[in-house]
């Protein structure tokens, strides 16, 4: 039994080693940006529109009603990372159901690239929204004694956003591993039906918790209380 | 008993341990959780977006704690760094 799919290797030389966490990540790469460029190139603002075309308007304007929601501003500015986010880890838990695929979101090494993505966008963003002095005022907020914690919960924040997204998405594989080799037949479908629903609130808690950091980062002003539930919660 | 025996019965005791009281906080902390979003749910059924909204990010930091657990114990079964060293020793050998 695998632990996750680093351990499955298609082609190694050296130090370059092919394993199903790339090669599925990119095999998802390829589907999202050739799926969205066959659906977006027949796009119309007549009445009459594809059903394809339907569908990406209702992800995206759902994406960026949330990311509204939780309080950031303009959606639009963050419409490209959060949705991509969102995107890519729905569509790699989606997947499951395709036979002899591996969710590349089982991988430490993905979630932790995602969640960097993360580690780094918020001081990006804070900094082109605040400035410097604004952003770096953010670490002493309540008080100077809260710099140390501060900084350990961005830090630890990002390694429970990666941790958090391996151990559910693992832990959904590794289950239905196990009821394969103790119920074979029903059990097993049960549990993947399960993980799909796991899988889409993981990919929503993922972006969502994203788009909360960010806001908590670009505040400019606390005038305009927004929902950010658990800002500075290490876990 | 020579260290390999120990070393495996100290991992497959901890893990089975490590899971089964780490599941065990985070699952009365759900339980509370859930209840007292229905409770606010019932009270101001106009507010369901928010709080459902707050109520699945909540669940998912209160879950992962139970997720550590799992990956540690996940860690202890498969991938024992005391287990490959014991191994490694009795290969030098």
């Amino acid at each position: 039994m695998r632990l996750s799919a680093d351990a499955w290797v298609f082609w190694q030389q050296g130090f370059a080693k092919l394993n199903a966490t790339i090669a599925f990540t990119w095999v998802l790469m390829a589907v999202l940006v050739f799926g969205a460029w066959l659906i977006t190139r027949r796009f119309t603002s007549e009445h009459r529109r594809s059903r394809w075309q339907n569908l990406v308007e209702i992800v995206v304007t759902g994406i960026l009603q949330q990311i509204e929601q939780v309080g950031l501003r303009e959606p639009r500015k963050y419409l490209g990372f959060l949705g991509t986010l969102f995107l890519f880890v729905a569509a790699a838990n989606l997947f499951t159901i395709v036979p002899g695929y591996e969710p590349p979101t089982g991988s430490l090494s993905t979630t932790l690239a995602l969640a960097l993505c993360t580690f780094v966008a918020v001081p990006f963003y804070g900094l082109r929204d605040r400035g410097l002095r604004g952003y770096l005022k953010s670490y002493i907020e309540p008080t100077v004694l809260m710099l140390p914690f501060n900084i350990i919960s961005e830090i630890s924040r990002t390694l429970a956003m990666a941790v958090r997204l391996f151990g559910n998405m693992m832990s959904g594989a590794m289950i239905v591993a196990i009821l394969l080799t103790i119920t074979p037949f029903i059990f097993p479908i049960v549990m993947t039906a399960l993980g799909l629903l796991t899988g889409m609130v993981q990919a929503y808690i993922f972006s969502i918790l994203g788009a909360v950091y960010l806001a908590a980062a670009t505040h400019s002003d606390t005038a305009q209380p927004a929902p950010t539930p658990g800002r500075d919660s290490a876990s | 008993m020579d260290s390999m025996t120990i070393i495996a019965v100290a991992s497959i005791a901890i893990a089975g341990l490590t899971t089964g009281f780490g599941c065990m906080g985070p699952a009365f902390a759900e339980g509370r959780a859930v209840a007292t979003a229905l409770s606010s749910l019932a009270q101001q059924p106009d507010a369901s977006a928010t709080i459902t909204r707050t109520l699945f990010v909540g669940l998912a930091m209160i879950e992962s704690t139970a997720i550590y657990c799992f990956v540690i114990s996940m860690i202890l079964i498969f991938a024992n760094p005391f287990w490959n060293h014991a191994i490694a020793n009795l290969a030098g050998k």
